[in-house]
């Protein structure tokens, strides 16, 4: 079994995808000869040929609104954008055209649509490279929304995105991508619309997704060896709709929730999952659900990410305050 | 800034056109055009006309039933009839079209029952036609949209080695669009087989054409890197002479092409608005000289091509439709509870299934309680 790495990990499963399926069409910026800014789609060009991997011009509602086009003709595109900051040009095809076209054609219509994001900061980039904008998706209905948050997961969830006859929102955590793990390609995959219990605790639930995960997973592995309190750690993996069967066991099971996110709390995945969390888990819980999330303030300047972004420290310290009720 | 711009040279160009492709009078006289000729047999002549009068009807039809409560709003093309039974008649089977949401005509002439046209003004679908039965997409409320979409086809198109062409609808406002710019970017760069037809009718709601452009719009092609032609939007022959050769243009690979059909807005643009509050009605009656539906009528006489029976029998027709329209409009069922969960997702969700769930277990608390059922 070969170590590879979160990107390798897509590369190889949209490599897979396009093996499997001829209607599969890879279009964005940079993604030929370039192989991507992330080199996510390395070599596929080359395999596949610049009719299947497609150098768009520069014009993301072109790739979007193009992709709608290509998939009412019987294709299976997936669309890159090249970063999350840069969706916003894109964003009336896919709310008002991608999410609403299957419904407006009272069902004649299906568009496989599968767009990735790399998202979430953490590299110390400029503006607009390091944003976590999943929210916007998962409040428009029509759409689904993944993300990954290893190896294992992007090889599989990104074919099992795109064999998907709904539009999708793919996101991918870009400050993960060179991270590796053991891929067994011959395993059968979770479904894509469950969330994974990743690490039994009896005290508390950490929900993350995305980028998150590793720092809940981090902050388990501390508190545990600190001897601290026993958390419980849950993966999300899709953010719309949400598998609050697998939520809601663990909190039953722990009495207390916490949740791990990069975005602004204030109409967040976060702010969803306490909700959803309070209604139909109340009398199960000994603490009102926490969130851990960046500022509602834009994006810092990367000098300050550390600040913005949830750590270990803030993940343990709201675990305090959970435990304080 | 901000306010009236100085007027610019070309603005006379703009509303009173001197390059336009004519293939009929407005006195409904043949003349000919040096790139476009347009052989028709009697038979194909007397079924524009038939398209045009069934167009103009239903769009009369539909602004009455908006009048009389039966439908919520209703966008009239009257004055648009050549334009879009031109361009609709230009296409094969087999190509594609992406309307707005005024492209009734169209519709007529690719076979979409009207009937099915009405859902949508009614409010009892968000569209509610299948749009590969006749290869006609779904109205577009967004203006510009669907250009993309239709770029997007015509790339498949190039992937299935079909000869297959599409035509994308917009119209003069729309063309201030982001979207309406990057489709003509892409099609262009992509040699896609496509044909923009835009009707421009000289008004984007209130906003006069001089809002949008200050050359013509036929001529933005060039920029883009095809070619542009302008033809007399209500000669339903010169409509259908300069799209069919640009879909033959798209079919053998040489790219796209921009139509600009001049044309006029001759109704409210939508049963919403009140036009006397923005524009002259001296230009109106300029207008109601180029009618299409009567230069067309003028021509069929002269040529002996229709005689009193046969005009006779097509109000008759039109008659008949506008009752089948009116019967069938007011006896649309409203869509069920079910409708309002059907089709979010293909695949499902659990989502959308718990809402359904808690919904009818709502609903069905009411049932048999005083007053109160659904």
């Amino acid at each position: 079994m070969a170590q590879i790495t979160l990107g390798k990990a897509l590369n190889e499963g949209l490599r897979k995808s396009m093996e499997t399926d001829p209607k599969v069409l890879i279009m964005g910026e940079d993604v030929g000869k370039l192989g991507g800014v992330f080199r996510i789609t390395d070599g596929l060009q080359k395999d596949f040929g610049e009719d299947r991997v497609i150098d768009t011009p520069l014009a993301e509602s072109g790739i979007v609104g193009t992709a709608i086009g290509l998939a009412l003709r019987g294709y299976r595109p997936v669309c890159e954008i090249q970063f999350d900051g840069f969706v916003y040009p894109a964003f009336d095809q896919i709310v008002t055209q991608l999410a609403k076209y299957p419904y407006r054609s009272g069902g004649h219509v299906r568009l496989p649509i599968t767009i990735r994001i790399p998202f979430g900061g953490g590299i110390g980039a400029v503006e607009h490279h390091s944003e976590s904008p999943e929210a916007y998706f998962a409040h428009t209905a029509g759409l689904k929304v993944v993300a990954c948050s290893n190896p294992v997961d992007a090889y599989f969830m990104i074919q099992q995105a795109i064999a998907c006859d709904d539009p999708i929102v793919f996101f991918e955590p870009k400050r993960r991508y060179w991270e590796k793990a053991d891929l067994d390609t011959a395993i059968h995959p979770d479904p894509l619309w469950q969330a994974r219990l990743l690490r039994e605790g009896r005290d508390v639930t950490l929900i993350a997704y995305g980028p998150m995960v590793k720092v809940a997973l981090d902050a388990a592995a501390a508190s545990d060896k600190d001897g601290g309190p026993s958390l419980e750690v849950i993966d999300l993996r899709t953010l719309s709709p949400l598998d609050m069967d697998t939520v809601l066991a663990s909190v039953n099971r722990t009495g207390r929730a916490i949740v791990v996110s990069e975005a602004p709390s204030n109409c967040s995945i976060a702010s969803e999952l306490a909700a959803r969390i309070t209604e139909k888990a109340f009398y199960s819980l000994e603490a009102p659900v926490l969130r851990v999330s960046g500022f509602d303030t834009p994006y810092p300047p990367s000098r300050l990410e550390e600040e913005y972004l949830p750590d270990l420290d803030r993940v343990l310290d709201a675990v305090d305050r959970s435990l304080a009720y | 800034m901000g306010g009236n711009a100085p007027t610019p040279a070309g603005t006379a160009e703009l509303r009173e056109p001197t390059e336009l492709v004519q293939l009929l009078t407005p006195e409904g006289e043949r003349v000919t055009h040096p790139d476009y000729e347009l052989t028709l047999t009697d038979e194909e002549y007397r079924d524009l006309y038939r398209d045009l009068v069934l167009t103009r009807r239903v769009d009369v039809e539909a602004t009455a039933l908006q009048r009389q409560g039966e439908l919520g709003i209703w966008a009239s093309l009257l004055g648009q009839e050549a334009a879009q039974v031109g361009s609709g008649r230009a296409l094969k089977p087999n190509d594609f079209a992406f309307p707005t949401y005024r492209e009734h005509g169209v519709a007529i002439s690719r076979g979409v029952d009207p009937l099915t046209l009405l859902g949508l003004f009614r409010g009892v679908s968000n569209g509610g036609w299948d749009p590969f039965e006749k290869n006609f997409g779904l109205y577009c409320i967004v203006i510009g949209s669907q250009t993309l979409h239709a770029t997007g086809y015509a790339m498949g198109i190039q992937r299935d080695s079909s000869d297959d062409a599409v035509i994308a609808y917009f119209g003069d406002g729309a063309s201030s669009q982001g979207d309406v710019n990057e489709a003509f970017i892409w099609s262009a760069v992509f040699n896609a087989p496509i044909v923009f037809f835009c009707q421009n009718n000289q008004w984007a709601i209130s906003e006069p054409l001089e809002r949008q452009t200050r050359i013509p719009l036929y001529q933005r092609a060039r920029g883009f890197g095809f070619p542009g032609v302008r033809v007399d939007g209500n000669d339903v022959l010169a409509t259908l002479a300069v799209t069919r050769a640009a879909l033959d243009r798209a079919r053998e690979g040489s790219g796209p092409t921009l139509i600009e059909a001049f044309t006029y807005r001759m109704g409210a643009h939508t049963t919403s608005d009140d036009p006397t509050r923005y524009r002259l009605t001296s230009d109106l009656e300029a207008w109601k000289l180029k009618d299409p539906l009567e230069r067309m009528k003028a021509f069929l006489v002269r040529q002996q091509l229709g005689d009193k029976d046969f005009f006779d029998k097509l109000d008759f027709e039109a008659e008949e439709l506008a009752v089948r329209l009116r019967e069938g409009c007011r006896s649309m069922p409203n869509p069920s509870t079910d409708n309002l969960f059907a089709n979010v997702y293909v695949e499902g969700s659990p989502l959308i299934d718990e809402e359904r769930a808690t919904f009818q277990s709502y609903l069905a608390s009411f049932e048999g309680s005083h007053g109160g059922s659904h």
